[in-house]
């Protein structure tokens, strides 16, 4: 019996102890034309080097590509020393520290991730995560129309530069409460948010403007100029940012004349393998004022009964088990693994080393858009700055060609044009620190070749690894 | 604190190629100023550092860990390598199909599975939580209501007894949670339930075994009765370990449940999640999942996604949920198979009826003494608190000094002095007899020295905390400008 | 020997009032509600200009394993609230019923407060759900 450790000899002195004479006895609560039959459709069990087998072949199947694909989850390294230590037995197996006398090492981790967060983004405080960076600009979006008291209209500006995923997931999680996104162009020249659109909104009631950055399509937004303009209009600034640009671009909490009101966005790039989206984490900071209004788990630093410094859970007056109806999310289970993973990770990486690796990222993208735009009628799109991820345009249909370098075993970015149809044959490109001058060699010379082919006949060609 | 190990000019050098690559064409007013103030230490600081931390903690593989509600077996070691395998962790969300057939497989699989242990009609994996299924299960009963104008109904039920999620997920979908009160023993109240159903009623969210850990016996003539006032039932998946491969969900009447899979599908409880919550309904509801989900066509696995599932209620992460997790949970599926899927709920049951009549053997108190046990059972200790002044916290605590994670304490709220005690099925005869141990111990330690146990613990890195000062006296980060110098 | 002040009334919700005869009324939470709570760690005040209903919530009271909402036991305008219950919330637990007062409201209608107890009652109350 799988992980099952009874013998014949305990289940009867059990059964006798219950005063029952058979396992089945224990179920007599339940109506009888209630009882299931045995599951037959659900396979038999298997031994573990069967499912081993099985696995192998499956995680094989899928290729292992060359990754110049970005879109919100990037391929960089993560030091060894990251998962060997989340995966010890005591982070690992462990839950939330309710008993916060045996969960100190969970606690002081998630304090120490705290205080990485707010020194990376530059905001007050931070909660200790949330599912993932999409849900977390839910989360902010709710909480900023909690705390905009100014504000009725329940309604936020987002726009179209943000992530077309990140929009979607926050409609799909606000819409019953009400709450209005309402979406604000770029300027097709720069890339950036078009601040002739959101003066039409001067004077009008927001609860909060969202300002990506770097944005969707790589760009970096006129971050200072954008956070003055919602603070003169009475709306919240919600920073959506990438935590390795942090770690080089002007924090979100320094922006404009007093820093954005909220920071969230998707914690991947600290320490989480691509692993097909998840588990990532979302990390949201806030001002000191707003506190109050954030979900999730929050670690303070106390001391015991002897004076000496300890942790534990705190606010806890915010949350779902304590407030119910009333509580600022439904948040219970976050992300604490990776929380675990990200603080070890940022630890062993330090300041510096982030911003090593962030430049060697955005060095890597420049030198791969050049490459490209090398081979006839390949240009980039926007001309504002970027940071570690480009938008070109190709000529020939994205889909194809991102099609035909599939086939090539090379993943060659983002096909834009359902999201941004008015850019045509675009892509997003990103080219993160672990590729090499050969890896990005070959994309060049793989996309001079399809588009030298499908310029004239659809390509065939079948998968090749 | 990892601080503390912090020198200016301490670089992650192993990490890093020394020469820095130029940022020139970015403006300087977009740059930050000076490197975040994150800790610079050696790797070697950092392991340590962290390996120490680990060490403060309980968890399943170190000790007994009987968190009522929270199902805390063994997380099996394949499931974490093989879910870590490369081609899984590598594989970049946005992959296209032709990379991808390998991981959409074990997701359509998956699915599969889940569909067959719960009797529902479909599955989508996509909600990176309980909660976050509530949530989902919750708006796909709203969906339902809309989409055939019936848009006054403005209230879902939910029992006193409910986990805080339940009424959490209610509001955030635009609803008004309203409370039923359990009868004496431990039911629903019935009466109390058809007074409230009406025009108003959406749905109703109910946990079977419910939170206070029996089976709701009437449960057919619950569905009924909603069902009757037009709402639908709401399957919190939080106890499906006590009934896994007995009864299903959709054979009680309802519409629409959540999976807690670190729970009954044992992916690690990761010091707070990942976790993974994937919705099941009944056939009225299937236009409603969210999405991604995937299908497969005779010869391929595709994703369905918003395109494919117009009336989708949307999707609730920016890919496909945790994957990773996922994949944990299918491992563990195709390791237990349909035989072992039943011993689950038959072994999480003889542990926690074992281990109630043994604890009542000994002089504690069933709150629900005359009910069989689901999986879990409570204890209330009010006649300890009342006649020696020792209180389930102090219980507990006494418990961290035995080598024993505590129970949940004070859950649910209307059983007072309560601890919810879920053994699970991994646990050896001879552990729950070392438990019994353990209560019994303490029992005589708060009738001959109370203080030993008021005080509890003594032997942990810290003893009880100052929550009061953490709440008042907020200290929520350590404060950069003390990095630069540490003492 | 009750503590219970005779000069207030009081709702059922465990608020106090006072009436200062200037169709003003200043309003807390009586000392046996700060009890139940144990340790404050934060109160939420109404804003000064918000209108309150009678029986409608308008601040809330937290401590660590409990908040509660207050709920005004009379209609009107909130004209002052107590700020220093920011920095020092401890203070409804020293002294409920004198500087842990929390906010004060003009009144829209005074014969509202015929309608709530007077302190034997209030304390009859309190008997009554301690059983």
């Amino acid at each position: 019996m799988p992980f099952i450790p009874h013998t014949e000899d305990d289940i009867q002195e059990m059964l006798a102890v219950i005063g029952v004479d058979s396992i089945d006895t224990l179920f007599d609560e339940i109506p009888d034309e209630l009882r299931c039959d045995e599951l037959k459709a659900v396979p038999a069990g298997m031994p573990e080097m069967e499912v081993s087998r099985l696995m192998q072949t499956r995680a094989r199947e899928d290729g292992q590509p060359l990754c110049f694909l970005g879109a919100g989850a990037y391929d960089h390294h993560i030091p060894a020393a990251v998962w060997q230590l989340t995966t010890r037995g005591e982070f690992y197996t462990a839950y939330t520290p309710y008993q916060a006398e045996a969960s100190q090492g969970t606690l002081q981790l998630l304090y120490e991730y705290q205080s990485m967060m707010t020194a990376l983004t530059g905001m007050d405080v931070s909660n200790a995560s949330l599912y993932d960076g999409a849900s977390a600009l839910a989360e902010a979006v709710l909480m900023a129309v909690r705390a905009n008291r100014k504000s009725k209209s329940g309604r936020i500006l987002v726009p179209r530069t943000l992530h077309p995923l990140y929009r979607r997931v926050t409609h799909s999680i606000v819409r019953n409460q009400g709450i209005e996104l309402v979406e604000v162009g770029y300027d097709s020249k720069t890339g950036q948010i078009d601040t002739s659109v959101l003066e039409q909104y001067t004077g009008e009631d927001f609860a909060a403007l969202v300002i990506p950055q770097p944005n969707f399509f790589g760009v970096l937004e006129n971050v200072d100029e954008l956070t003055e303009w919602a603070h003169t209009n009475d709306m919240l600034a919600i920073a959506v940012v990438n935590p390795l640009a942090m770690s080089i671009l002007k924090p979100a909490g320094e922006w404009g004349e007093n820093g954005a009101d909220i920071c969230c966005g998707e914690g991947q790039p600290m320490g989480a393998p691509l692993a097909s989206g998840g588990p990532y984490f979302g990390f949201l900071c806030c001002r000191q004022k707003l506190v109050r209004q954030m979900p999730g788990r929050i670690i303070g630093k106390t001391v015991d009964l002897d004076g000496k410094p300890g942790y534990a859970l705190t606010l806890q007056a915010r949350e779902q088990h304590i407030r119910r109806s009333k509580a600022t999310s439904n948040i219970c289970t976050n992300q604490g693994l990776m929380v675990t993973a990200a603080t070890i990770h940022m630890a062993i990486m330090g300041g510096e080393g982030l911003q090593h690796m962030a430049a060697a990222c955005h060095g890597n993208t420049e030198k791969l858009s050049q490459a490209l735009c090398s081979l006839p009628q390949v240009e980039s799109v926007f001309d504002g700055p970027f940071f570690h991820e480009r938008v070109l345009k190709l000529p020939l249909a994205a889909k194809d060609a991102l099609k035909a370098l599939a086939a090539h075993n090379v993943l060659g970015g983002f096909d834009l044009s359902d999201d941004y149809p008015e850019l045509e044959n675009a892509i997003l490109v990103c080219a993160t620190e672990m590729r090499g001058e050969e890896d990005l060699e070959q994309y060049r010379s793989k996309l001079e070749r399809v588009i030298a082919a499908q310029v004239q006949t659809p390509c065939q060609l079948k998968p090749d690894w | 604190m990892i601080y503390e190990h912090s020198r200016t000019g301490r670089r992650a050098t192993a990490q890093t190629n020394p020469e820095m690559a130029e940022l020139s064409d970015i403006p300087d007013a977009l740059l930050r100023k000076r490197p975040a103030g994150l800790p610079e230490v050696s790797e070697m600081q950092a392991v340590r550092h962290y390996t120490r931390l680990s060490q403060k903690n309980f968890s399943i593989d170190t000790h007994f860990y009987p968190l009522g509600s929270c199902t805390m077996k063994y997380n099996p070691r394949a499931c974490n390598s093989l879910a870590s395998l490369p081609g899984f962790l590598s594989r970049h969300p946005l992959a296209p199909d032709t990379h991808s057939q390998g991981f959409m497989a074990c997701m359509y699989d998956l699915q599969e599975i889940l569909k067959h242990v719960t009797g529902m009609h479909d599955v989508s994996l996509s909600p990176a939580a309980g909660a976050q299924g509530e949530f989902a299960g919750v708006a796909m009963i709203r969906a339902y209501h809309d989409a055939r104008g019936d848009t006054a109904r403005s209230e879902i039920l939910v029992p006193d007894a409910a986990h805080g999620t339940n009424p959490a997920s209610a509001v955030m979908c635009g609803y008004k949670a309203r409370e039923i009160p359990t009868g004496r023993d431990g039911d629903i109240d019935l009466d109390a339930l058809k007074q409230a159903l009406g025009p108003q009623t959406a749905g109703i969210m109910l946990t079977n075994p419910s939170t206070v850990g029996v089976f709701e016996r009437r449960i057919k003539e619950i569905a009924g009765l909603v069902h009757e006032a037009g709402g639908l039932l709401y399957y919190d998946g939080a106890n499906l370990n006590a009934i896994l491969g007995k009864v299903r969900p959709g054979d009680m009447g309802f519409d629409v449940i959540h999976m807690n899979l670190h729970k009954t599908f044992s992916t690690p409880h990761g010091g707070g999640g990942p976790g993974a919550g994937p919705v099941g309904v009944s056939q009225r509801l299937a236009p409603y999942l969210p999405v991604p989900m995937v299908d497969y066509d005779g010869t391929d696995y595709v994703w369905l996604t918003e395109k494919e599932r117009p009336d989708s209620i949307g999707r609730l992460s920016a890919f496909a949920g945790n994957a990773g997790v996922l994949l944990r949970a299918y491992v563990y599926a195709r390791l237990l198979g349909r035989d072992g899927m039943h011993r689950v709920a038959e072994f999480s049951s003889l542990n926690a009826n074992y281990l109630l009549k043994r604890l009542m053997e000994v002089g504690f108190d069933a709150a629900y003494p005359e009910r069989r046990a689901s999986h879990e059972f409570i204890l209330t200790l009010k006649k300890q608190a009342k006649e020696l002044g020792v209180n389930t916290m102090d219980f507990a605590k006494r418990m961290l000094d035995y080598g024993v994670h505590a129970p949940t304490t004070y859950f649910p709220l209307l059983v007072p002095e309560c601890l919810l005690v879920e053994p699970t099925e991994t646990e050896a005869k001879e552990d729950l007899d070392g438990f019994v141990e353990i209560m019994r111990t303490i029992k005589q330690e708060a009738e001959t020295q109370p203080d030993l146990v008021k005080q509890a613990p003594h032997t942990m890195p810290v003893r009880r905390l100052d929550d009061v000062r953490a709440a008042r006296e907020l200290d929520l980060a350590w404060k950069n400008d003390r990095n630069a110098q540490p003492e | 020997m009750s503590d219970t002040p005779k000069e207030l009334r009081y709702a059922k919700s465990h608020e106090w009032l006072r009436d200062e005869g200037d169709g003003t009324a200043t309003i807390g939470i009586s000392e046996h509600a700060q009890e139940l709570l144990g340790d404050l760690v934060f109160v939420d005040l109404p804003e000064v200009g918000t209108n309150v209903e009678a029986g409608g919530d308008c601040a809330v009271v937290e401590s660590v394993k409990a908040a509660s909402d207050v709920y005004s036991p009379v209609t009107g305008e909130v004209i002052e609230v107590n700020e220093s219950l920011d920095d020092a919330p401890e203070t409804i637990n020293e002294d409920a019923f004198g500087n842990g007062w929390m906010f004060k409201v003009k009144l829209d209608d005074a014969g509202e407060l015929d309608s709530l107890l007077d302190a034997d009652a209030y304390d009859a109350l309190v008997a009554e759900e301690d059983h």
